[in-house]
C-alpha cells in the first residue's frame, strides 16, 4: 500500500503539480484537492503549496485561510494529520494559526529566486526523518513575503523546544529572525517552511539537485509504517 | 465623447456635417476619408474608435507591411511549421505530437510611462496570445534595453520595469528561463521592453481566432471592462514622445496577474472540454481587435450588444468601452449548447463570463447599445483593409561616414598588465557584467521543467516527462552592429539566437521577432528597417528557420534622435532529451577547452570598443551561415554524443568574456595559450562570428576532433579548464575572486 497524499489548490497556487510529481517521484500518490471542498477525501496527508493564493491581496494567504477546505484541515491537523506548508502554504499555516509567528515582505523589498542553503535543526518532524539533525542542504528559494517574525518570547519557545526545523545558512535572504526558514508545531506533524522542496527532486531539472526528495519520502515511510 | 442623440448608424447617415475628432484619435486625414469612403456615410462615433485604434501603426502594421511580406515569400519549406504568421502567434511541431506555440512581442512606450504596469501588461499580453492558440505557458524570457546604466533615470525605469516582469510572471507561475539586458544611451528615453512567452499543446488543441457557425455565441470573460489604457494602441504606441504634448499616463493599462491566472486555468479547462470554436485575446485595441477579428477570420457575421460588456465604471461610453485596453479579458466563440458549461468552468475560476453577442449567417459587424445600432461594417475593412504605406527610404547621408571610422585601428593593449586591466573592465561593463541582480527577481523554478535558465545560452524546458522531449529558446539582438550594418546586424542577431540554442544542444527550428526602430516617417529609419527585414528573411531562408510571427515597434525615438535600428530575434529549438543538455559552466578541472570557428581581426561595434574607446564605428563581424548551421551541427552532435561538458557561444565581449562566464559559474578557473596565427588581444576581443568554445573530457578529445575535422570545422585547442585563477600563459594571470567581484559587483552598485 501507499499512502494518499492531498496537495490543494487555491485561486492563485502555482506549485500544485509540481507539488504532485515530488509526491509521485517520492512513491506516494498525489491526491488534487479543491480550496472549495469540504472534506479531505481521506487523505493520509495534506500539503499546501506555494503560490500567491488570491494574488497575496490583503495578505499572503490571509484570504486563503478561509477557504472552506481549511475547516477540516484546522480539525484534523490539531488531531495529527499531517501537514506540510511550503512557501505560501507556511503563510496560509500562520494566518490559520497553526504555526506561530507571520512572514512580512523581505527586508530587501526584493522578490527572490535562488538556490538556498539550509541546515536542518529538527529531523524528527513527520516530514523531516529522512534528514539527519545538522545536515546541510540546498533548497530553492523563491518570494516576495518571506521575512520571518515573531516576538522574542515565541522565539525563545521555538529554540527550547527545538521547533526550529531549518535555518537559512550563509546567506539569509529575506531578514527573517534568527535565519529561521521554517518550523514545526510542538506535536511534530504541521511543518512550513519559505523554501520549495519540490523544486529539487529530479537531477538536471531546477536546482539539479534531489536535496528535497527527503521530506516527500519521510512522509511516505511515515504513513505507510504507521 | 458621449453626445445625445445617440450616434446610431441611423443617425450618421441623417447628419453627414458633424465633424468627428479623427486627428485626436490618431487618425490621418486621407484615412479618415477612406472610411468615410468604405461607408458610404460619415462613420459613428463608435465606427470612428474602432477604426482609428484598428487601423493605428500598432495594430495594422501599415508602414510595415510592404517589407514584412518577405518573411512569407522568402519562407524556407519546413515541415515544422503548424501555424504560420497572421495569427496570435505561430505554432511549431516538435515532435511526438506536441506543438509548442512561441512569440516575442514589445511594450516599450507604456514601460517607459510607467514601468512596473508598461512591463507588467507586456508579460501579460503575450501570454495570453500563447493561450489563445490553445497552449499551456510553460515560460517567459523578457529582451530588455535601457539607457546608460548611470543614468539617474535609468535607476527609475530599469528596477520598475523588472519589478513589473517579476511582479506579473511569478505570480502566474511561470519561470522566467531568458533574455537580455542590454544598456545604452540611445535608448534613454525609449527604453524597449520586448516579452516573449512559449505555450505547450496536442498538436490535436491548436485554436484559432475565428467565429464560424450563425448562431454560435460570443463570450467575454475575465476582468470587467474600465477606462484603462483607452486609446492606449493609436496614440500611445504609434506616437513619438513630445514633452510638449500633455501627460499619457491615463493610456497605460493596469495589471492584475491573479486574474490572468485564474483566466489561464479556466480558458485551459474549456479547451480541455472541447467547449471553444474560436478564441481571441483582448489586447491592444480590446473588443474592437477581438470583434473585428473574430468576425473577419471566421465565416459569418457577428452581433454584438454592448449594454452586456461587464463594466468597472457605470459611466464609460460605448467607444470607450469598445477601446478600452483593460487587461486579463478574452474573447471565446461557443456552440449554444456548450454555453452552460464554459459559463460553468468560469464561475469554478470565480472568473466573470457573459455572452455579449452571437456569429451571425451575414458578413456584418453589428454593434448595438441602448437598443440603437451603432456599429455596422464589414470586419475585414476594420481588421484588415487598413491603410498600407510605401514611405520612402533612403540610405542614411552619415552611414559611409559611420562605416569608414573603423575600429581595428584603435589603440590596443601593448602588454600583459593592459590586457589584464581591459580585461576586467570588459567583464565589470554594465552590459557585460552579471545579471543576477536582475534575474534572481524572477521565478526560474516554478511549473518543475526548468533545465536551463540565463545565465545558460538558452534557457531550455522539458515537455514530456517521460521521454525527455525539451525546447529551447534563446532571444537575441545587437543594436551597435545593426547601426552599422542593419542587414548584417539583423543577420547577425539571428545567427547568434540560433548558435545559443545550438550550443546547449537543441536542434533550431523556427523564429519570431521584435522589431525595434525609430519613426517610419524618417527615411532614414525606414532605410534601416527595410534592411534589417531584407537581411533577417535572407538569412531565415538560408538557414532553413521560418519567421512564425512577431511583432513591429515603431516610433522608438526621442525627438529627432532614433534609436538604434534594434531587430531582437528569437530562434526555438528541440532537444530529444533534455539529459544531454550542454550548460556553460566549467564542469571539470582538466577538460580540454577548443575554440570553434574563425578568429577574425573584428572590432566594428564590439564591446571592447564600448568599453574602452567609447567608440562606434567600422563594420560589423561578417556573417557566414553555413558556417552556423555546420557549428551547430556540431554543437548539437557533441552533446548527443557525450563528448562536450560545456559550451559557451561567443559573442559580444568575446572569447575572454565566455571563457570568464563558464569559469565563474564552474567555480573552475582556465589557462589559456595563445594559438599559432592569432595574437593575444584578437584571440581575446574579436566578436567573429560563428564560433563557440566547449570543454572536452580527455577521453572524448580523438573522437571530437575526427568529427571537427571530418566536417571541416576549425577547432582549435587554447587551453584546459584548471584552478582557480584564469591566465593567458605569459601575458597574465587573475584570479577567480578578483574576476567575481568586477563581473558580479557592477549592477548591484548601480542599481541596489
Amino acid at each position: 500500500m501507499t499512502a494518499r497524499i492531498g496537495v490543494v489548490t487555491f485561486p492563485g497556487s502555482l506549485d500544485d503539480r509540481d507539488t504532485q510529481r515530488a509526491i509521485r517521484l517520492a512513491g506516494a500518490e498525489p491526491v488534487a484537492l479543491w480550496h472549495k471542498d469540504k472534506d479531505l477525501h481521506q487523505v493520509d496527508a495534506v500539503v499546501l503549496c506555494g503560490g500567491f493564493s488570491y494574488g497575496d491581496y490583503l495578505r499572503a494567504g490571509a484570504i486563503a485561510r478561509f477557504s472552506p477546505v481549511m475547516e477540516p484541515l484546522l480539525e484534523q491537523a490539531k488531531a495529527g494529520l499531517p501537514v506540510l506548508g511550503i512557501c505560501n502554504g507556511f503563510q496560509i499555516l500562520t494566518e490559520a494559526h497553526l504555526l506561530p509567528g507571520t512572514m512580512l515582505r523581505n527586508d530587501h523589498l526584493h522578490f527572490i529566486c535562488r538556490d538556498q542553503k539550509l541546515r536542518v535543526e529538527n529531523a524528527e518532524t513527520a516530514w523531516t526523518t529522512d534528514y539527519s539533525a545538522g545536515q546541510e542542504i540546498h533548497i530553492p528559494l523563491k518570494n516576495n513575503d518571506g521575512q520571518y517574525v515573531a516576538d522574542a518570547y515565541t522565539l525563545d519557545k521555538l529554540e527550547a523546544e527545538g521547533r526550529v526545523a531549518f535555518r537559512y545558512l550563509d546567506f539569509n535572504p529575506n531578514g527573517s529572525q534568527r535565519d529561521i526558514a521554517g518550523i514545526t508545531n510542538e506535536a511534530g506533524n504541521v511543518v512550513g517552511l519559505m523554501p520549495h522542496p519540490e523544486h529539487a527532486v529530479e537531477p538536471l531539472i531546477g536546482s539539479g539537485r534531489t536535496d528535497g526528495l527527503p521530506f516527500f519520502t519521510s512522509i511516505l515511510k511515515k504513513l505507510v509504517n504507521a | 465623447m458621449s453626445r445625445t442623440p445617440l450616434d446610431t448608424v441611423e443617425h450618421a447617415a441623417a447628419t453627414p456635417d458633424v465633424e468627428l475628432p479623427w486627428a485626436e484619435l490618431g487618425l490621418k486625414k486621407d484615412e479618415y476619408e477612406r472610411v468615410v469612403e468604405i461607408l458610404g456615410r460619415r462613420p459613428t462615433g463608435a465606427e470612428l474608435a474602432m477604426y482609428s485604434v484598428m487601423w493605428s501603426e500598432h495594430c495594422s502594421y501599415k508602414s510595415s507591411k510592404v517589407h514584412l511580406r518577405q518573411f512569407g515569400e522568402k519562407a524556407p519549406q519546413s515541415d515544422a511549421l503548424l501555424v504560420g504568421i497572421g495569427e496570435n502567434a505561430g505554432v511549431v511541431d516538435v515532435g511526438q505530437g506536441y506543438a509548442v506555440t512561441f512569440k516575442v512581442e514589445s511594450h516599450n512606450h507604456p514601460s517607459y510611462v510607467e514601468p512596473y504596469q508598461g512591463a507588467a501588461t507586456g508579460v501579460g499580453g503575450i501570454v495570453r496570445d500563447i493561450i489563445a492558440m490553445g497552449a499551456r505557458p510553460v515560460a517567459v524570457v523578457d529582451p530588455l534595453r535601457f539607457g546608460a546604466a548611470d543614468h539617474p533615470d535609468t535607476k527609475r525605469v530599469l528596477p520598475g520595469v523588472v519589478a513589473g516582469i517579476g511582479g506579473y510572471g511569478n505570480c502566474l507561475g511561470l519561470p522566467n528561463i531568458g533574455g537580455e539586458v542590454v544598456f545604452d544611451a540611445c535608448y534613454q528615453g525609449n527604453p524597449l521592453v520586448n516579452a516573449g512567452a512559449i505555450g505547450v499543446m496536442r498538436h490535436e488543441d491548436i485554436h484559432l481566432a475565428k467565429a464560424s457557425g450563425a448562431g454560435n455565441k460570443v463570450i467575454l470573460y475575465g476582468a470587467r471592462t474600465g477606462g484603462d489604457g483607452i486609446g492606449g494602441a493609436s496614440i500611445l504606441a504609434s506616437e513619438t514622445f513630445d514633452d510638449a504634448k500633455p501627460s499619457k499616463r491615463p493610456a497605460v493599462q493596469v495589471g492584475d496577474p491573479f486574474q490572468e491566472k485564474l483566466l489561464i486555468e479556466c480558458t485551459l479547462e474549456a479547451f480541455q472540454e472541447k467547449l471553444v470554436v474560436g478564441i481571441q485575446d483582448l489586447g491592444a485595441a480590446g473588443l474592437s481587435c477581438a470583434t473585428s477579428e473574430l468576425a473577419s477570420n471566421g465565416s459569418g457575421g457577428m452581433r454584438v450588444t454592448l449594454d452586456d460588456v461587464p463594466l468597472r465604471d457605470s459611466t464609460l461610453s460605448p467607444e470607450e468601452i469598445l477601446m478600452s485596453e483593460s487587461q486579463e479579458r478574452m474573447c471565446a466563440v461557443v456552440e449554444p449548447e456548450k454555453v452552460d458549461r464554459f459559463l460553468e468552468i468560469c464561475d469554478k475560476w470565480d472568473v466573470i463570463a457573459t455572452v455579449i453577442g452571437e456569429v451571425t449567417d451575414g458578413d456584418r459587424l453589428e454593434i448595438y447599445w441602448h437598443g440603437g445600432k451603432i456599429v455596422d461594417v464589414d470586419p475585414r475593412t476594420v481588421a484588415h483593409d487598413g491603410p498600407v504605406y510605401e514611405r520612402p527610404y533612403a540610405r542614411p547621408s552619415w552611414q559611409d561616414e559611420l562605416q569608414a571610422d573603423d575600429a581595428n585601428k584603435l589603440p590596443r593593449p601593448t602588454s600583459g598588465a593592459e590586457l589584464k586591466d581591459q580585461v576586467l573592465k570588459l567583464v565589470a561593463s554594465p552590459n557585460q557584467a552579471s545579471k543576477s541582480w536582475i534575474t534572481s527577481q524572477y521565478d526560474h523554478f516554478v511549473q518543475g521543467n526548468t533545465v536551463l535558465a540565463q545565465p545558460e545560452d538558452s534557457g531550455m524546458i522539458r515537455i514530456d516527462e517521460e521521454s525527455g522531449l525539451g525546447v529551447a529558446i534563446a532571444t537575441d539582438g545587437n543594436g551597435r552592429y545593426a547601426k552599422l550594418d542593419p542587414y548584417t546586424g539583423a543577420q547577425l542577431a539571428l545567427a547568434e539566437a540560433y548558435r545559443n540554442v545550438a550550443t546547449t544542444g537543441a536542434k533550431p527550428l523556427a523564429v519570431s521577432d521584435c522589431l525595434n526602430f525609430g519613426s517610419p516617417e524618417d527615411p532614414a529609419v525606414m532605410w534601416q528597417f527595410a534592411e534589417a527585414i531584407r537581411g533577417l528573411a535572407d538569412a531565415c531562408q538560408q538557414l532553413g528557420t521560418p519567421v512564425t510571427g512577431g511583432n513591429v515597434s515603431l516610433y522608438n525615438q526621442t525627438g529627432e534622435a532614433a534609436i538604434h535600428p534594434t531587430p531582437v530575434v528569437a530562434v526555438l529549438g528541440v532537444i530529444d532529451d533534455v539529459a544531454r543538455r550542454t550548460p556553460v559552466a566549467f564542469q571539470e578541472e582538466g577538460q580540454l577547452l577548443y575554440l570553434l570557428g574563425d578568429t577574425r581581426e573584428e572590432f566594428g561595434g564590439s564591446a571592447w570598443s564600448q568599453v574602452i574607446h567609447d567608440h562606434l564605428g567600422g563594420l560589423p563581424p561578417k556573417v557566414d551561415l553555413e558556417r552556423e548551421r555546420l557549428l551547430g551541427e556540431i554543437l548539437i552532435s557533441a552533446s548527443r554524443d557525450g563528448m562536450i561538458d560545456s559550451a559557451h557561444d561567443l559573442s559580444d565581449g568575446g572569447l575572454i568574456q565566455a571563457v570568464v562566464e563558464s569559469a565563474l559559474l564552474g567555480g573552475k578557473g582556465a589557462r589559456l595559450i595563445v594559438p599559432d596565427g592569432l595574437d593575444a588581444f584578437t584571440l581575446l576581443f574579436s566578436e567573429s562570428a560563428g564560433r563557440a568554445v566547449v570543454a572536452v573530457p580527455r577521453s572524448e578529445e580523438v573522437r571530437f576532433n575526427d568529427m571537427c575535422g571530418a566536417r571541416g570545422l576549425p577547432a582549435t585547442r587554447i587551453g584546459v579548464v584548471d584552478g582557480d585563477t584564469v591566465e593567458l600563459q605569459g601575458e597574465f594571470e587573475v584570479p577567480l575572486t578578483d574576476l567575481r567581484t568586477a563581473h558580479e559587483g557592477t549592477i548591484p552598485a548601480l542599481l541596489a
